[in-house]
C-alpha cells in the first residue's frame, strides 16, 4: 500500500513539475491575437489599451522600464520579444546602428498624417527617412521649482550648485540627463566625446553632489508634490501634471539651453505581431486617442489633430506642454555615443556616484 | 534498501529546480565573469574590483554589513533569552508578531520606510507637531543600516531563540545549584551553548547586508553606492554582464567564506530555524 502511495505521489509531482510550464506558456489560445507593449512607467492611459482591444480583438500584453539603459539589454538580449517599444531618440539611434529594429510598412499606419511634419524632421536627426520611428511623446527637461521654496526667480542650471539650496535639489538618475546639465551649464555639447570636458564634468557633478538630496528618476514628480524638495531636474512633460496637484511649482527651460527629446515607437526586428504592432501605432497616432493619453500623462504630444482637439486654451498654447522652440537658443538632441562613448559616460558616471 | 529508491525519486523535483535555478545559473555566471565581451578567457573582471570606485564600494558595502549585524545582535540576543524564557504560549504569539511584518513584500515595506523617513514625512511631521527635533537621515548610511536592520532583524532572532529554547532547564539548574549567579549562568552555560544559533544569525543578516542593492537604492536616494549596487548597475545599465559577474565572484569569496565558519560552528544544523 505504501508503496503505491509513494510511487502516485512521485507522478504527481513529476507531472506536475513538467506541466506547470506547458500550462502557463500554453495558455493563449491558438488564434488570439496579442501585441506585446513595452513602454516608459505611467506613459499611457490604461483605458486606451482596453479600447484598443475592444475595437481591433488584439490583446495588449503590457510591459514598463524606468529608463532607456535598462530597456536596452532586455531587448537586445531578446529576453523577452516585444513587438512595439517606445524608446527615446538616442537609443532609437544605436538601436537602428545595431540592427535591432524592423522597417514600419506605413501602409498599415495611415493616422501618420496627424503626426506634425516638424517632428518627423526632427526624427531625421536619428532615423534617417522615418523609417523605423513614429512620435509619440516629446520635450524638454528643465527645472521644476517651488516658489514658496525659492528667493529669486530661477533661470539657469547654475542654481542646482547653490550652496543655499543643500539638500533641497533632485537630480535625474540617469547618465545622460546627469551629465547634459553639467556640460550645458560649463557650455559644452551634451553629446561631446572630449576628455577635457567631460573631466570637468565629472568633477562640477562631484561637486554638487554634497548638495543633492537624492538621485531619483520618476519619484521627482511626488517628491515635487510633496514639498519634499525645492527644485528638481525633471521632463517637461511631468510639469503640467505636478503643477495641478501643487500650484506652486513652476517649470522653466534654463538659460544655457537643455535636451529636446522625442519618444517615439518602434518595432523590434524579431517582433512575432508585426502586424498588430502596426495596429497599435497605427491607433495611438488616432487624435482622439492621442488626446486621451495626453490628458492623462500630460506629455506634449507630436499629433497636431489631437492638440487641436484640446479644450482648455491655456494648456493648447502653454508654453512648458508646446514651447516655441525657436525661442531658446543651444536645445540639442541626444545621440547615440557608440559603446565606446557609452562606456565612457557610464564609468565617469560610477565615479561620480561612488564619491 | 527500496525505499531508497523512492526517495530519489521523490527527490527529483527537487534537483530538477537545484539544477535550473542554482547550478545553471552559477555556472554562466562563472562563464560570463571569466571570459571578455569576445568569449576569450581573462581575469580582467575579477580584478576589476581593484579599481578605487569598485573597491571603495566593496568595503563600505562590508562596514555597513557588519554594523547592522552586530546592532541586530545585540537587539535580537537580549530578546530571544526573554521569549524563551517566558515558557508560556505567549512567546509563540510574540515570535509570530516578528514574523508577521514578513508576509508583506519587501520592496514595499522598505518603501514605506522611505515616506516614513522622508524630511518632510510621517515621523518628523509628528516629531514637529510635539515639537522635537527632527530627523534627517534619509539618503544617508545611517538610513541604509536602519533599512537592513529592519529588514533582516526576524533572521537573526530566530535562529537565537530556537537554539536557546532548546537549552534543557536541568543544565541551568544545575548550574545555580552549583553556585553559580545569572551572570555567570549566562555566560558560562547559555552563551557557550547558543553558539550556533548566533553563527547562524550571523550569516543570515551578514550575507543579505552584503549583497543588498534594494535598501541602499531606496533608502539612501542612489546617493551611496554599495557593491550590490554598481553589480546590479552593470547587468540593467551598462549592460555589461561579463564585469558585473566577475564582481559577483568577488562577492562570492565573501559569502563562501561565511558559509565555512557557520558549517565549522553549526554542524548539528541547529541554528537553521526557517
Amino acid at each position: 500500500m505504501k508503496k503505491s502511495l509513494l510511487r502516485t505521489l512521485t507522478a504527481v509531482m513529476t507531472a506536475t513539475v513538467l506541466t506547470v510550464p506547458v500550462l502557463l506558456t500554453g495558455c493563449t489560445k491558438k488564434n488570439e491575437q496579442v501585441v506585446y507593449v513595452y513602454n516608459w512607467g505611467e506613459y499611457i492611459d490604461p483605458e486606451v489599451l482596453d479600447s484598443f482591444t475592444a475595437e481591433t480583438g488584439i490583446k495588449v500584453i503590457y510591459d514598463e522600464f524606468e529608463t532607456n539603459e535598462v530597456m536596452y539589454p532586455k531587448v537586445e538580449a531578446g529576453a523577452a520579444t516585444y513587438d512595439v517599444i517606445c524608446p527615446s531618440d538616442y537609443m532609437i539611434q544605436k538601436m537602428i546602428e545595431n540592427d535591432l529594429l524592423a522597417e514600419l510598412n506605413y501602409a498599415n499606419i495611415p493616422n501618420i498624417k496627424y503626426i506634425g511634419k516638424q517632428y518627423l524632421d526632427s526624427s531625421e536627426e536619428f532615423d534617417p527617412g522615418n523609417k523605423y520611428s513614429v512620435p509619440y511623446c516629446w520635450g524638454t527637461v528643465g527645472i521644476l521649482y517651488n516658489k514658496t521654496m525659492v528667493d529669486e526667480p530661477i533661470d539657469s542650471w547654475s542654481v542646482l550648485w547653490d550652496e543655499k539650496y543643500k539638500g533641497e535639489i533632485l537630480m535625474q538618475n540617469s547618465v545622460r540627463d546627469a551629465f547634459m546639465v553639467a556640460l550645458k551649464l560649463d557650455g559644452h555639447s551634451m553629446n561631446t566625446l572630449d576628455d577635457a570636458e567631460l573631466e570637468q564634468a565629472k568633477e562640477k557633478l562631484i561637486e554638487q553632489k554634497p548638495l543633492v538630496q537624492a538621485y531619483v528618476v520618476d519619484q521627482v514628480r511626488d517628491k515635487m508634490i510633496g514639498n519634499e524638495a525645492a527644485i528638481g531636474v525633471i521632463y517637461s512633460g511631468e510639469a503640467i501634471y505636478t503643477q495641478r496637484e501643487n500650484p506652486d511649482l513652476e517649470y522653466v527651460i534654463p538659460k544655457e539651453g537643455t535636451n529636446v527629446w522625442i519618444d517615439s515607437w518602434v518595432i523590434p526586428k524579431n517582433a512575432q505581431n508585426k502586424e498588430n504592432a502596426e495596429a497599435f501605432i497605427n491607433y495611438m497616432c488616432k487624435p482622439e486617442i492621442a488626446l486621451k493619453n495626453f490628458d492623462f500623462i500630460t506629455y506634449s504630444t507630436p499629433n497636431e489633430a489631437a492638440r487641436e482637439l484640446i479644450e482648455e486654451e491655456d494648456i493648447r498654447n502653454s508654453e512648458i506642454a508646446f514651447p516655441d522652440l525657436t525661442k531658446y537658443s543651444n536645445l540639442e538632441t541626444y545621440h547615440y555615443l557608440g559603446a565606446e562613448g557609452d562606456t565612457k559616460y557610464a564609468d565617469l558616471w560610477k565615479t561620480v556616484k561612488s564619491e | 534498501m527500496k525505499s531508497n529508491k523512492y526517495i530519489k525519486l521523490l527527490s527529483a523535483p527537487y534537483i530538477i529546480w537545484a539544477v535550473a535555478f542554482i547550478i545553471i545559473p552559477l555556472v554562466m555566471v562563472f562563464y560570463y565573469g571569466l571570459t571578455d565581451k569576445d568569449g576569450a578567457f581573462t581575469f580582467a573582471n575579477v580584478l576589476n574590483i581593484s579599481r578605487p570606485e569598485h573597491f571603495k564600494s566593496l568595503y563600505l558595502a562590508l562596514i555597513l554589513a557588519l554594523i547592522s549585524t552586530v546592532i541586530c545582535m545585540l537587539l535580537a540576543y537580549p530578546l530571544a533569552l526573554i521569549l524563551s524564557g517566558m515558557k508560556t504560549k505567549n512567546d509563540h504569539l510574540i515570535v509570530f508578531i516578528f514574523i508577521l511584518p514578513m508576509w508583506m513584500n519587501f520592496l514595499l515595506r522598505t518603501m514605506a520606510w522611505q515616506t516614513l523617513l522622508e524630511n518632510d514625512g510621517v515621523i518628523n511631521n509628528v516629531l514637529s507637531f510635539l515639537h522635537l527635533p527632527t530627523l534627517h537621515i534619509i539618503n544617508t548610511p545611517a538610513a541604509i543600516v536602519f533599512g537592513m536592520i529592519y529588514n533582516f532583524l526576524p533572521f537573526m532572532i530566530l535562529p537565537l531563540y530556537n537554539v536557546i529554547s532548546k537549552i534543557d532547564v536541568n543544565v541551568l539548574n544545575a548550574a545555580r545549584d552549583l553556585g553559580a549567579n545569572p551572570v555567570q549562568t549566562l555566560t558560562r552555560i547559555i552563551l557557550p551553548l547558543s553558539v550556533p544559533g548566533i553563527i547562524s544569525g550571523i550569516t543570515m543578516v551578514f550575507v543579505p547586508s552584503l549583497t543588498t542593492f534594494v535598501v541602499s537604492e531606496m533608502l539612501g536616494g542612489s546617493k551611496i553606492l554599495l557593491i550590490g549596487n554598481v553589480i546590479e548597475q552593470e547587468f540593467t545599465q551598462n549592460s555589461n554582464w561579463n564585469l558585473g559577474s566577475g564582481l559577483s565572484i568577488v562577492l562570492m569569496v565573501f559569502i563562501i567564506i561565511s558559509m565555512v565558519v557557520t558549517s565549522i560552528y553549526d554542524k548539528e544544523g541547529e541554528g537553521n530555524a526557517l
